[in-house]
């Protein structure tokens, strides 16, 4: 991330969500933004996925200029390397388990989604859960779903938006546990964004944002 | 996975969720009352067709002055057309004491091709359905030509030089009508004895006819190769061109349909614009998702319009399907109560159905899905952002010109499809106006009211741009149903009222002028009073503004026809009161030299205003500026003339007179007293054909009641549409309505003012809507007379206010019963 800032105008006034915003992350590493609400934490990490333009500065991932490329070189990129974990898990409400996670396998083309799917789901402890549909779970299991389809494509970069936001504190620590060592076990890079102090401590590294500045 | 392999899995799994199952099924309805209509119009349209075709006794035919070669009809069997054949010509019927001028005609096996001849053991007597010809040897004659000469069964009458027996006394023949002229009593005989006449000999004036029907395609065919073969004096004709009086009718049933089928389209296109909009609406966050997968926009969107493609091919099939049934029991149905022998239907409207589905459901998921394109992949992380709210204007407009264009091309007429079109699209601009103004003083009396009603006018303003959508499509709904409604009672009262209870029955032809006053005294004796007697000249267009005519320089056939042929002129007053004047000025007293023109002709034979017409009348030139073009209601069955002059204009000329008067039927007594006391004059008897044209005109009207009642169930289709296709946003509005007090009786009074308004504002847009263009439907296609009605508005708000209020509350039921949590979940997801 370089100096990276991002602004919008709200009638006449500029509003800047985030400032010359710098840091870097090490492959494995495992780092955690932490602020307040409206400290710009998920436009941060909206940025960092590229699904989002900085008003300054830009995002390197391994060398590539995320901003040199247009939306759709960003999202093929998105598309060869990176799962994502939402707040309000973001599964679509019309598909089973099953279905939800082999969306981004199908879509990256793999010709086993399937059982890459069930692989994943197994993993995370739902596989006989798979035919139910979202609406048909509980938050920590939807959550769970969300992770299976996360790691389903083997990430090198695992963004994260408050994953316990949604999840009572019992639940949350489950999803916490199992997010963190099936990070572990693919070696991925972990950017979680969260206001939790708790998930925070089991990262590597904090970082804290601050009215769109690292302090 | 190749992207087709993708979309038909994302279908499938689409199709689990019960969703796609609604859209596909309300598409799929929509087109299958597209097809069914176009099914049964075309259904209906050969059937009529042919039925009016027994008043030919043929589909097509070629008549000619002189023998008709073998050629003609050896090339219409190859083409499988059935033929037949015959002869027909004026000449004395010698009974046992007395003779008398018939209308022979000789006929051969198959005749008739289209209906069937009546015959009776006396004159007037309990007639039936007639097996075949008379055999060889035998003749049948008509009731007039039995009573003149006191033929009966058994009775020998002589043609020429050939004696034959009478078998049956003909008492229906439909091909009779049109050419007065023609129309002296008739014997029918076998053609097998026509050359024993020794009637039939060069310089005869004798007409042959070559009778043809079959299959639209064989006729269409043959016509296109018979028509560069046709030699000088050979001419061939199907209904329309041979029966003016009917060819109206049939256009005008032929152009109600046509109006059925394009609202069908209209209906049709607003259901799928209505339910794919909300179903698009729902796939922003799968759209998102899968931007943040790494789907790049093109592909996405490729994926989505492969899946659409899928989803109309299915719905055009299933609909086609669905439509090719339905109609198929209503035909068994309704067959004997329509009366009508339905052709079997072709597979184009199958062909077509399945091309709408597609074409519907890609125009109208174009804008949506370019609105998806446009939704932000950062919505997974903020849910506020969405796709700009106007979508494009562009694929709008594509949606709108694949509509428009399938409208034209079910018009099959460029007015009608214009007028549609043009005042669909201005309803829709002046609906949206008129609720943009009205939510304004709509939003001040809410603060007024109390709680619940308030709270339904509020959704309704602050939903301002969905509200105006809902009220444009619940509209277009109404307005189809009482456009159809409105103009079909327009057809019906003005076919009813086309032939008036006094329209003439009887024609009196070729009275001399010395016999005009007397006729009329006798006319006025037995209890008509107005009778006209019209002058009536024989003469032949020979030159246009001093160039001679040639009938070779005209491409049409009949303008050729018509060219060659003699006019009957006539000398006017008055302009008739079922002529209108369509160009120039009827003439002023003392106004000489001058013209009036029906405008049918004048358009085939290329006469303008003011052209210089000559005529040769019976070798005496006349010559006139044409001073005016004349519509005539051929089907008026009164005395009409193409060409008209002012009074005097035919002073000197050899002319002879005729008139038309209504005499009740039974007073054959009367008829025989005028006949023996002018035994020149022709009477002839029109009741027949007249009873014929009623039974069309009412077996047309049943047909398109029939039309119309597919249409009104689609109308239904759009507005239940409408109405569902805001469930889920209700569904949490009720949920956070509930959830903060408001009881079921609340919600439901909100629901009911809501619901009211959306209702009585379409009915309002409709009545408005259907007014207007009912009046230029009527005016600028129909050629009807058209009185606005008020009760338009009267069924418009209350249609509106009942059908909306009836739908909404049934599609919001469920909705009231669920536990405001789980709306509240819904609404989330």
């Amino acid at each position: 991330m370089e100096n990276l800032g991002k602004s919008v105008m709200v009638g006449e006034d500029r509003l800047d969500i985030l400032d010359g915003v710098s840091f870097a992350v090490n492959p494995g590493e495992t780092v955690a933004v932490l602020g307040s609400s409206g400290s710009g934490k998920s436009t941060l990490l909206g940025l960092i996925a590229g699904l989002d333009t900085p008003t300054a500065g830009t995002v390197r991932i391994a060398g590539q200029d995320l901003f040199a490329l247009d939306e759709d070189g960003r999202a093929a990129l998105r598309g060869r390397g990176m799962g994502f974990v939402f707040q309000s898990f973001q599964l679509l409400p019309d598909l089973s388990a099953l279905d939800n996670v082999m969306l981004p396998l199908e879509l990256a083309g793999l010709a086993d989604a399937r059982e890459r799917a069930r692989a994943q789901l197994a993993r995370v402890g739902l596989g006989q859960r798979e035919r139910h549909r979202p609406n048909q779970l509980s938050g920590g299991e939807q959550q769970r779903v969300a992770l299976a389809r996360a790691f389903a494509v083997a990430p090198s970069l695992l963004l994260a938006d408050e994953p316990t936001g949604n999840l009572d504190g019992h639940t949350g620590a489950q999803v916490i546990e199992l997010m963190l060592a099936l990070n572990r076990e693919q070696g991925a890079t972990l950017i979680v964004v969260t206001h939790d102090p708790a998930l925070a401590g089991l990262c590597g590294r904090q970082l804290r944002l601050e009215g769109g500045r690292l302090a | 996975m190749s992207d087709f392999r993708l979309a038909l899995r994302l279908m499938a799994r689409e199709w689990q969720t019960g969703e796609i199952r609604i859209l596909l099924a309300v598409i799929a309805l929509a087109v299958a009352s597209l097809t069914a209509v176009s099914f049964f119009a075309d259904r209906v349209r050969i059937s009529l067709t042919q039925e009016a075709n027994v008043l030919l006794a043929a589909d097509l035919v070629l008549s000619a002055d002189r023998p008709i070669g073998p050629t003609f009809a050896a090339e219409a069997r190859r083409r499988g057309l059935a033929v037949a054949h015959t002869t027909t010509f004026l000449s004395m019927a010698q009974g046992r004491d007395q003779a008398r001028l018939a209308g022979i005609k000789a006929a051969s096996a198959g005749y008739p091709l289209r209906g069937r001849l009546r015959i009776a053991d006396a004159p007037y007597g309990a007639d039936r359905p007639a097996e075949g010809l008379p055999g060889p040897g035998q003749a049948w004659v008509d009731a007039r030509l039995a009573g003149e000469l006191g033929l009966r069964p058994g009775s020998r009458v002589t043609v020429g030089a050939r004696a034959l027996t009478v078998s049956a006394i003909l008492s229906h023949e439909g091909e009779r009508g049109g050419n007065f002229m023609a129309l002296a009593p008739r014997l029918l005989m076998n053609e097998s004895d026509l050359a024993a006449t020794g009637l039939v000999q060069e310089g005869s004036r004798i007409t042959w006819r070559l009778l043809l029907a079959g299959e639209p395609a064989a006729l269409t065919g043959f016509r296109a190769w018979a028509e560069p073969h046709l030699a000088r004096g050979q001419k061939l004709e199907g209904l329309r061109d041979a029966r003016p009086e009917l060819r109206d009718t049939l256009d005008k049933a032929e152009r109600y349909l046509g109006l059925a089928a394009l609202l069908a389209v209209v209906l049709a296109a607003a259901a799928a614009q209505t339910i794919l909009r909300r179903y698009v609406a729902r796939h922003f966050d799968q759209f998102a998702l899968l931007r943040c997968f790494g789907g790049s926009r093109k592909r996405l969107f490729r994926l989505y319009l492969l899946q659409f493609a899928g989803l109309g091919l299915l719905a055009g099939l299933l609909g086609s399907g669905l439509g090719l049934l339905v109609q198929q029991v209503l035909t068994t149905l309704l067959g004997d109560t329509l009366h009508l022998s339905l052709a079997p239907p072709s597979w184009w409207p199958f062909v077509i159905g399945t091309l709408a589905g597609l074409v519907l459901v890609l125009a109208f998921s174009l804008p949506a899905m370019l609105r998806l394109a446009e939704v932000p992949a950062l919505r997974v992380l903020r849910r506020d952002l969405g796709p700009p709210r106007t979508g494009h204007l562009a694929a709008h407009g594509i949606g709108l010109a694949v509509v428009a264009g399938l409208l034209f091309w079910q018009a099959g007429d460029a007015r009608l499809g214009l007028i549609v079109v043009g005042g669909l699209a201005a309803a829709g601009l002046a609906a949206a106006l008129l609720i943009r103004i009205l939510l304004i003083p709509l939003a001040i009396l809410a603060d007024r009211l109390p709680p619940a009603p308030r709270l339904g006018l509020l959704a309704l303003r602050r939903r301002g741009w969905e509200t105006t959508v809902q009220v444009m499509a619940l509209s277009l709904g109404l307005l189809a149903l009482l456009l159809l409604t409105l103009v079909r009672d327009d057809l019906l009262n003005a076919w009813h009222d086309k032939i008036p209870a006094d329209a003439p029955n009887r024609f009196a032809i070729n009275i001399q002028p010395d016999q005009v006053a007397p006729i009329r005294a006798w006319l006025l004796a037995h209890g008509v009073a107005d009778a006209q007697l019209y002058p009536m000249v024989r003469g032949r267009l020979t030159a246009i503004n001093g160039r001679p005519l040639d009938p070779k320089a005209y491409e049409e056939e009949r303008a050729r026809h018509l060219a060659e042929r003699e006019f009957n002129l006539s000398a006017l007053a008055e302009l008739p009161s079922d002529n209108k004047i369509t160009a120039g000025q009827w003439w002023q007293n003392g106004e000489a030299d001058v013209f009036s023109v029906e405008d049918g002709i004048a358009k085939t034979l290329a006469i303008r205003l003011g052209d210089a017409l000559t005529f040769d009348a019976g070798g005496l030139p006349l010559t006139g500026r044409v001073s005016s073009l004349r519509k005539v209601e051929w089907d008026s069955f009164r005395v009409n003339f193409f060409v008209v002059a002012p009074p005097g204009a035919l002073d000197g000329l050899q002319a002879s007179y005729i008139t038309a008067f209504r005499l009740p039927t039974g007073h054959g007594g009367v008829l025989a007293e005028m006949v023996s006391a002018w035994p020149n004059i022709t009477l002839i008897d029109v009741d027949a054909v007249m009873t014929e044209i009623r039974t069309l005109m009412s077996r047309v009207s049943q047909a398109v009641q029939v039309v119309f009642l597919f249409s009104l169930a689609v109308g239904l289709l759009v507005l239940a549409s409408a109405l569902y296709a805001r469930r889920d946003e209700r569904a949490r509005e009720i949920g956070v309505w509930r959830t903060l007090g408001a009881s079921r009786k609340t919600v439901r009074i909100a629901l009911a003012v809501e619901f009211a308004v959306l209702g009585l504002l379409s009915g309002a847009v409709a009545a408005g809507a259907a007014s207007t263009l009912s009046w230029l439907l009527a005016e600028r296609v129909f050629e009807l007379p058209h009185a606005i009605d008020p009760v338009i508005w009267l069924a418009g708000l209350a249609g509106g206010l009942g059908l909306v209020m009836a739908v909404g509350l049934m599609a919001t039921r469920g909705l009231l019963d669920a536990p405001p949590l789980q709306a509240l979940r819904a609404g989330e997801q």
